[in-house]
């Protein structure tokens, strides 16, 4: 098996119908940049007919990627959306589902987005933003100056639950949950976070559990602006069953968790490997606008997601059949050229920042994405309030093993005052 | 040159003069107008360029296609007055439009 996949990584030498980018030792060891840049030249909409999730497409270029997410028609979510889809149907009769909404088509898919959505429209987060700002720079202000620390788990994990909860509204001591659930929710076995798909399934029943839980204690009380009392006292959300309830909780456990956590330390990360970037964003902190999006674009924090056809389609002259697997390689569109600009740079001041696929488009298009942004410009600001002279990553990074999420566990930094 | 007047929902007013053929999206972000994004670039597959169309002016700029409807049913604040700015292409008939800006967009 180890040896198997070591041979994978000789891509090059690969024949292009050989290639198989469902391999999560590729985007373990960062190798994934040069073989799109070669499946965007030579076969932009690919076919692999053998792999350990069986046959799948990949499209890799920015405008077919558009073209197949805002065709939902065509390119349904149903039980679709990752390459191992045993992760959100679970295993077993009784397993409990995860994803919510994500992975449904209309007529579903629209009711219960509208439920959610007046949670995170952005007149609601502008009452958090106060809140957010207070404990961003709270979290900031105890760090180590000079000392070597884990910045991943210290802030970024630290953060994100943390906001996550509010946004909840989740008792605050309950946070460190939160974030085992957005693990478990995204983690297969072997991973390091599951052993086995029985050990998810009874987890994410407790999970369950705990929010149908909350959902009642809500009920009892008068209505309030967290997303939780929002779905206990919403009219539609009534019709949901519990297990859609808590699916659609689940999913924004894991949608608001994981990716704006890994983004955090994505925008270090960068910054560090980008000292020019940095001097800009320090001497015009109003470049914090733009660097945010670019983070996003650079970072791809989600970087695939699956659509299944529901009929024969054409797509950069292949014909994708009835009942084929696609998966939407986000990471690879954020790296084309002939969308974007200088796609293999990272710019803080682009004149279109926002036009990158990390969000994805259609109508799964990201709901948390005004949140993301307004945590990380947060972030970034209260960064830039302690005029520190730089944060330095001392250590090689390590990217989770998966295909779908762009995780950075560690993160080993020294602040320089 | 036609007109296009924008306004925002606290009320400040854009009018900038329009070149045909450019969608209302394309001429609101060359004029850097707060408020339309147009992150998809025009495809119909954002709704970051919502309006709501001035009701006089409603039957002139027309329906939106199925497709438009299902963007637009998910943007927020969405009424029978919307559509996607990307989608209302530039004409001389159009000249004197106004369009209403949400608060905010996704
Ligand atoms: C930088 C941070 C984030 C990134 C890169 C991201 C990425 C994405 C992507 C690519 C999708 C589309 C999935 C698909 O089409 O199959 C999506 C959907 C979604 N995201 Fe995010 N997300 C982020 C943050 C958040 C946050 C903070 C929340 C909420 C707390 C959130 C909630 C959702 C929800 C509810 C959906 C499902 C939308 C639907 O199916 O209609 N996301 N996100
Ligand atoms: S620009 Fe994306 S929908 Fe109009």
């Amino acid at each position: 098996m180890a040896s198997q996949s070591a041979e994978k990584l000789e891509h090059d030498k690969l024949a292009i119908e050989d290639i198989d980018v469902s391999d999560p030792t590729i985007f373990q060891k960062n190798r994934q940049g040069p073989i799109f840049a070669r499946l965007r030249a030579e076969d932009p909409v690919h076919y692999c007919r053998e792999s350990r999730y069986g046959p799948y497409w990949s499209v890799t270029r920015y405008q077919d990627i558009i073209a197949v997410d805002s065709n939902h028609q065509v390119f349904s979510s149903a039980n679709a959306t990752s390459l191992d889809e045993t992760r959100a149907k679970g295993r077993g009769p009784n397993a409990t589902p995860v994803g919510g909404f994500l992975g449904m088509d209309p007529p579903e898919h629209d009711t219960q987005r509208k439920i959610v959505s007046p949670a995170l429209a952005p007149a609601n987060l502008a009452r958090f933003e106060h809140l957010i700002r207070e404990r961003t720079r709270n979290a900031l202000a105890g760090l180590p100056i000079g000392e070597e620390f884990d910045w991943a788990q210290t802030v970024s994990v630290e953060l994100t639950m943390m906001m996550l909860a509010t946004l909840l509204g989740v008792p605050f001591d309950e946070r460190k949950q939160l974030k085992r659930w957005s693990d478990v929710i995204a983690g297969v076995p072997g991973d390091g976070v599951v052993e086995s798909w029985e050990q998810r399934d009874s987890e994410l029943k407790e999970m369950t559990r705990a929010f149908l839980t909350l959902r009642e204690t809500r009920r009892m009380e008068e209505p309030s602006s967290d997303l939780l009392s929002m779905l206990a006292h919403s009219p539609v959300a009534q019709n949901m069953s519990d297990l859609e309830f808590a699916s659609n909780v689940s999913i924004l456990v894991v949608g608001g968790n994981d990716t704006t956590r890994n983004s955090m330390s994505a925008g270090i990360l960068a910054f560090h490997d980008h000292p020019d970037q940095w001097a800009k964003l320090k001497a015009n902190p109003a470049l914090v606008d733009s660097a945010v999006p670019e983070i996003i674009r650079w970072h791809t924090p989600i970087m695939s997601q699956g659509r299944r056809a529901t009929q024969d389609h054409e797509l950069g002259g292949k014909v994708i059949r009835k009942g084929d697997k696609v998966m939407m390689w986000y990471v690879s569109g954020n790296r084309d050229e002939s969308a974007i600009p200088d796609a293999g740079q990272f710019i803080i001041d682009r004149a279109r920042p926002r036009q990158h696929l990390s969000f994805g488009f259609g109508i799964h298009r990201c709901l948390g994405n005004r949140l993301a942004e307004m945590q990380l410009r947060i972030f970034l600001e209260e960064i830039l309030a302690n005029d520190w002279a730089r944060i330095e990553v001392t250590e090689p990074v390590g990217y989770a093993l998966s295909s779908s999420v762009r995780g950075i566990n560690r993160l080993r930094v020294r602040i320089h005052a | 040159m036609p007109k296009l007047v924008f306004i925002e929902a606290n009320g400040a007013e854009h009018v900038v003069e329009a070149q045909a053929d450019l969608s209302a999206m394309e001429v609101a972000v060359r004029f850097n107008i707060n408020g339309i994004d147009g992150d998809c670039g025009g495809q119909a597959a954002c709704a970051t360029c919502h309006v709501f169309v001035d009701r006089p002016w409603m039957e002139r700029v027309g329906k939106p296609s199925e497709h438009e409807v299902q963007m637009l049913e998910l943007a927020e604040g969405a009424a029978d007055n919307s559509r996607l700015a990307c989608q209302v292409i530039v004409t001389p008939e159009l000249d004197g439009l106004v369009l209403h800006m949400p608060a905010a967009q996704f």
